[in-house]
């Protein structure tokens, strides 16, 4: 009966699996400049992003809170990592091409300047193979575009 | 206990009776099905009597003056006569069928929320209802000033009879509308008790039967209610039909639902006439296949027997609950004295849908989430949600047994 679970493995990287125990910027940000909320009601999962802006329009720091499964609670960790000191406009790009990532499993076009931040996000991409887990990765960038454009609610349906 | 099983009930026997059951699986597995509570597989008995309707004996119901339309009315009030036996209901004009349990429980709110109800009265639901059983009474409440009471749930996951009897007390509670079993606690709930302080106090009695049917004979004459509704495909039968059985002398007061063909016996431009229990209720064509199926269905179940079903069921129960205690780190929510095959619980370590991921990979199906019950899973302090494993009469104690090593596993991969 042992390593019933090993080819999971793929979907659980140890990554994952660290950042779903431990997230990252998990904190309320008392001064944000811009903040979304973000749900998806299938399964229960949400969360409260925050960010900081510097005067240049940058993001100079992003935090959440909120509930959720290992692999939403890791995706919105590793987000909150992955964005900071980008415009609005990379970090929307980058979302774009982390949701094709999340549902295909590649990114062909990618490009040389994303594949730092790509690899970075690359253990999130097991969960093409799982349709109804794509939400679950995705949610964290959906209240991204939700805060940057000033939305402040996103829902990953 | 092996003893309350009877001899005749033959588990590997009945497995045969269901095709998905022998449908080879990803990675070679076989299928653990424990999802039944959301809606059970269909034995090859059911599979087969829609097939023949089709085949042989469909058009539409009540209306062509030809033999094969006949035979098909026939077919359809069959199902009726079958579905009035199996609930042991004094008439089978009692009997309507609906689309599922939560049309059934919207035609209740509807007809007789909003047609015999009057504002200031109250509908007195509990903390253990399926939304099915929630949003159609808070509808009725906005729409028409009808107060809504929620009995409380003790830590057992029981009805709390004291609350009952303090929200009863007042006499304003027109309805009492609670589940016969519990979809997320398996909690059975003391339905005779209920009717008899319910009636004590002038209000009427709904029971969702939507799990309990399945489980359990249904005796309405012993219950004593006066609606009860359950919901083709948890029963083995198909989708898209459902039963309200209601007092006919209710049913004979309540304004009709949906209006259409087959509920009006004379339509002039200015006015309508209500065609006669339960015709009133059915507007447009029935789901006649369907009534064909759960009534293939019943006699399937009846077949075998809801006692032994029942006696199955217990030991499997029992078995579970040993299984299940020692799993490390798991807590299961609700530990009713009288409770069916439904077990929701939460694994310390792993989230409800990471663990419905896993389980799935081992070939095993369970429910991630809070069931259509948002305001019980609060009540419990659960808004993540539990994993929920529920049985059906193929359920076996391997089965369990599997379950509970995959989840000692699962906590081993997510620690
Ligand atoms: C207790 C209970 N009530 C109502 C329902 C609703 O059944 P249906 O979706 O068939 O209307 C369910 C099933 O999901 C249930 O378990």
């Amino acid at each position: 009966m042992s390593g019933l679970f090993d080819d999971l493995r793929d979907l659980y990287q140890e990554v994952i699996l660290d950042h779903g125990r431990k997230p990252r910027n998990f904190r309320r940000l008392e001064d944000a400049d811009a903040t979304a909320r973000g749900d998806n009601p299938m399964c229960g999962d949400r969360i409260e992003l925050f960010l900081k802006m510097t005067p240049d329009h940058h993001i100079a720091e992003a935090a959440f809170q909120g509930r959720g499964c290992a692999i939403s609670t890791a995706s919105a960790s590793l987000m909150t990592e992955v964005v900071k000191g980008k415009t609005a406009d990379e970090a929307k790009d980058l979302g774009a091409k982390f949701r094709e990532l999340a549902m295909t499993g590649t990114c062909p076009d990618c490009g040389a300047a994303l594949q730092d931040d790509m690899e970075r996000l690359a253990p999130l991409s097991g969960v093409h193979e799982f349709p109804s887990r794509v939400k679950c990765a995705t949610l964290a960038w959906h209240t991204l575009n939700a805060a940057l454009d000033g939305t402040k609610e996103a829902s990953s349906e | 206990m092996d003893t309350l099983t009877p001899a005749t009930f033959d588990v590997a026997r009945i497995r045969q009776d269901f095709p998905i059951l022998s449908q080879p699986q990803a990675r070679g597995r076989p299928l653990v099905f424990l999802d039944s509570g959301a809606s059970a597989q269909k034995p090859r008995a059911v599979i087969d009597a829609m097939v023949r309707c089709m085949e042989t004996a469909y058009a539409n119901v009540h209306r062509g003056a030809y033999r094969l339309s006949e035979l098909a009315t026939d077919s359809y009030e069959a199902a009726r006569t079958a579905t009035a036996r199996f609930l042991n209901a004094a008439d089978a004009r009692e009997i309507v069928f609906t689309k599922n349990s939560t049309e059934a429980m919207n035609l209740v709110a509807h007809s007789w929320g909003r047609g015999v109800m009057t504002p200031g009265q109250a509908v007195l639901i509990s903390e253990l209802e399926h939304h099915a059983n929630i949003v159609p009474w808070q509808m009725l409440r906005d729409d028409k000033g009808i107060e809504l009471r929620v009995c409380r749930v003790t830590d057992a996951g029981e009805l709390d009879m004291d609350d009952l009897e303090r929200k009863l007390a007042d006499g304003k509670v027109g309805l009492v509308a609670v589940a016969h079993m519990s979809n997320v606690l398996g909690t059975v709930t003391p339905v005779e008790r209920i009717v008899a302080l319910a009636h004590a106090h002038g209000a009427k009695v709904l029971f969702d039967g939507s799990q309990a049917a399945v489980h359990r004979r249904v005796d309405l004459q012993a219950i004593g209610c006066d609606f009860y509704c359950f919901t083709g495909h948890k029963l083995y039968g198909p989708t898209g039909i459902g039963v309200l059985w209601a007092r006919l002398e209710h049913l004979d007061r309540m304004p009709p639902f949906l209006g259409g063909g087959d509920m009006i016996s004379v339509v002039t431009f200015e006015k309508s006439e209500w065609a006669a229990v339960p015709a009133k209720f059915e507007a447009g064509t029935p789901p006649i296949i369907e009534a064909v199926g759960l009534h293939a269905a019943i006699d399937y179940v009846t077949a075998i027997g809801m006692p032994a079903i029942e006696a199955h069921e217990r030991s499997l129960v029992d078995h579970a609950m040993g299984a299940l205690s020692e799993v490390p780190g798991l807590t299961l929510l609700g530990r009713a004295q009288d409770r069916g095959g439904v077990f929701a619980f939460a694994l310390d370590a792993a989230h409800p849908h990471d663990l419905a991921t896993l389980l799935d990979r081992a070939g095993i199906a369970v429910r991630a989430g809070r069931h259509c019950a948002e305001p019980l899973h609060a009540r419990f302090g659960l808004d993540n949600g539990t994993t929920r494993a529920s049985f059906g009469l193929y359920t076996t104690k391997e089965e369990v047994d599997l379950l509970a090593r995959a989840l000692t596993e699962a906590r081993e991969f997510f620690k």
